[in-house]
């Protein structure tokens, strides 16, 4: 059986001047289709560069990142992104944020009105139809958040890309967005890799967790299974056995045997 | 801002009159409208603009009393009051070929402005763009364009001739070369901020360079490029004494270098306020049409 997305023999060197540092070291790892996993680790250990080796942003110094068995090394909507800061175009209102991919992926393939009608299919399943017209200062954090997940959502990409998508949100409306982000991945079925520091987190969304290892030479440390039927109450986890030893498990990955460094 | 909230207020209060019986407290709604809405408006208008009269008057009052003494070498507001009374007082008589209001001299000037700074703002634009990609290109010119942008109008008059050998054209290019650089140094800074979020944005969506180009960098730059744009405005008008010297004819600038010539001091005076006065209104405009198409850019 061959794997959806498989990251083979991945290392990173960033090289400033004469000074390099290794970044990334020998990361292997295989997705299903339909999967949600989550990378976890340390700050500054090289989560995002990983993702953005994935996502085509950075490319690896060895190795290569192989979707549906061909090798993909720059970036395109097949592996969309949602980004930390949201990133959406200040300009642009909600809806022509979510158009803007729209109208390049499906080019071709959608008319002009059956584009519109996919924008504001996807407005509609992050709840946010009702700003469409509004810019991305006009609303919070949390809505900025739910359109950038439309965007990335309406470009239809095989593997949905996740960088900390709630790290700058409060904690209600980051549990909200959890809950919408499970809900949706339940409806479309979408392969995520999402990106975390945060351990209650991973281990609600995620079927397998990606624990790293602090950098430099940052490696796959351990690759947890987390055995939780769907769909999942945030609620009913908390007393749950499962939940609580998965969330044990990374606890003591993170904070025992990869303590973070201060001097690192 | 609590404008629109009084009026709802007022306009829910008015059919509760006219229906209720009950309603006994009609005097006090009364003089609410003069009390909430004129006077506060007054008050506002009245804090804006009566400081400027004042010190305007003030300075009048100082210069009467500096120029009112007989060996005076510049004339009075009174004196100038009395000798250029016509060119305060209409802006656009016509009263031979050559003795026309200032409100047509502005006009002709306008036209030779909008030409050099049309030109200074597409090529501007178009040349910090093209800089602005490149490191090396803005090490390289930054600094060059630093000194050029310092030199004085008029220190471009005896080359533009001496380039173009006619003056209207001379003329046009003074105000282009003394406008331009602002706009190609700030539109350059524009295209070297824009955020690496945008880029990979674009990068994932795969828009190409022309894509790019306009959905991205103009507007992710534009900010920057109406700083330039607007620093670019003042820059030609100012240049527009200097570079009038040289064309003759009916510009506001001439006039000023040709009552110069027959010791028309008075009309200078008039010729000068009229110039600022354009020149700020040109610097309103700019800043009104930033306003406009930067909404929402420059608040992230
Ligand atoms: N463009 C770059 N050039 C040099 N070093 C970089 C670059 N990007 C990231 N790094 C370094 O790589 C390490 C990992 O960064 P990052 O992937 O952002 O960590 P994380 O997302 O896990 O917090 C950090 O030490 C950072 O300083
Ligand atoms: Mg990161």
């Amino acid at each position: 059986m061959t794997a959806y997305l498989k990251l083979d023999h991945i290392d990173k060197v960033f090289t400033r001047g004469n000074s390099s540092t290794e970044v990334l070291k020998d990361i292997n790892l295989t997705v299903d289709k339909g999967e949600y996993i989550s990378i976890i680790g340390h700050s500054g250990c090289g989560k995002s560069t990983l993702l953005n080796i994935v996502a085509g942003l950075t490319t690896a110094t060895q190795g290569g990142v192989l979707l549906e068995n061909r090798e993909v090394n720059e970036p395109g909507p097949d592996r969309a992104v949602v980004f930390q800061n949201h990133s959406l175009l200040p300009w642009l209102t909600v809806y022509d944020n979510v158009k803007l991919g729209v109208d390049k992926v499906f080019a071709r393939t959608k008319s002009r009105a059956e584009r519109d009608e996919w924008v504001l299919y996807n407005l509609n399943l992050v709840q946010m139809t009702h700003a469409k017209d509004k810019r991305p200062s006009e609303i919070s954090g949390g809505m900025k958040q739910r359109v950038g997940i439309a965007r990335a959502l309406a470009m239809e990409p095989k593997v949905l890309l996740l960088d900390e998508p709630f790290g700058a949100l409060d904690a209600l409306t980051r549990a909200h967005l959890q809950d919408s982000v499970m809900a949706l991945h339940q409806k479309l079925g979408n392969t995520i890799m999402m990106i975390t520091h945060d351990v209650d987190e991973a281990v609600l969304l995620s079927d397998r967790i990606v624990m790293m290892t602090n950098g430099p030479s940052a490696r796959i440390g351990e690759v947890l299974d987390v055995p939780l039927a769907r769909p999942r109450k945030r609620l009913e986890l908390a007393s749950n056995a499962t939940y609580l030893k998965c969330r044990q498990r990374v606890l003591e990955f993170l904070y025992e045997r990869h303590r973070f460094v201060e001097a690192a | 801002m609590n404008m629109p909230v009084l009026q709802t207020s007022i306009a829910a209060s008015a059919p509760i009159e006219s229906t209720g019986a009950s309603v006994v407290s009609l005097p006090t709604v009364k003089p609410s409208y003069l009390t909430t809405r004129i006077v506060p408006k007054l008050k506002n208008a009245a804090a804006n603009v009566l400081p400027p009269i004042i010190m305007l008057a003030l300075i009048l009052g100082v210069w009467q009393l500096l120029c009112m003494k007989p060996g005076a070498t510049l004339p009075a507001p009174t004196k100038i009051w009395a000798e250029a009374k016509d060119l305060i007082l209409d802006p656009f008589f016509v009263a031979g070929p050559q003795d026309i209001g200032l409100g047509w001299r502005v006009l002709v000037s306008l036209q030779r402005v909008a030409i050099g700074y049309g030109l200074a703002g597409i090529i501007g634009i178009m040349l910090g763009t093209i800089i602005g990609q490149s490191v090396w290109a803005m090490r390289g010119l930054d600094p060059i364009f630093q000194v050029l942008r310092t030199i004085s109008p008029l220190a471009w008059l005896p080359i533009s001739l001496a380039a173009f050998r006619d003056s209207q054209p001379s003329a046009i290019f003074v105000i282009f070369i003394t406008s331009v650089w602002p706009i190609i140094i700030n539109t350059a800074v524009g295209i070297r901020n824009i955020p690496q979020d945008y880029r990979n944005v674009a990068a994932v969506v795969r828009l190409n360079h022309l894509e790019f180009f306009w959905k991205i960098m103009i507007p992710s730059a534009a900010p920057y490029i109406f700083t330039g744009l607007r620093i670019g405005i003042g820059l030609s008008w100012l240049a527009i004494v200097a570079a009038e010297m040289l064309t003759g004819g009916v510009g506001i600038g001439f006039f000023i270098w040709d009552a110069w010539n027959s010791s028309r001091l008075s009309d200078i005076v008039v010729a000068l306020v009229y110039i600022g006065m354009i020149g700020f209104i040109l610097d309103r405009i700019v800043a009104f049409v930033a306003n406009i198409v930067t909404r929402g850019t420059a608040a992230s």
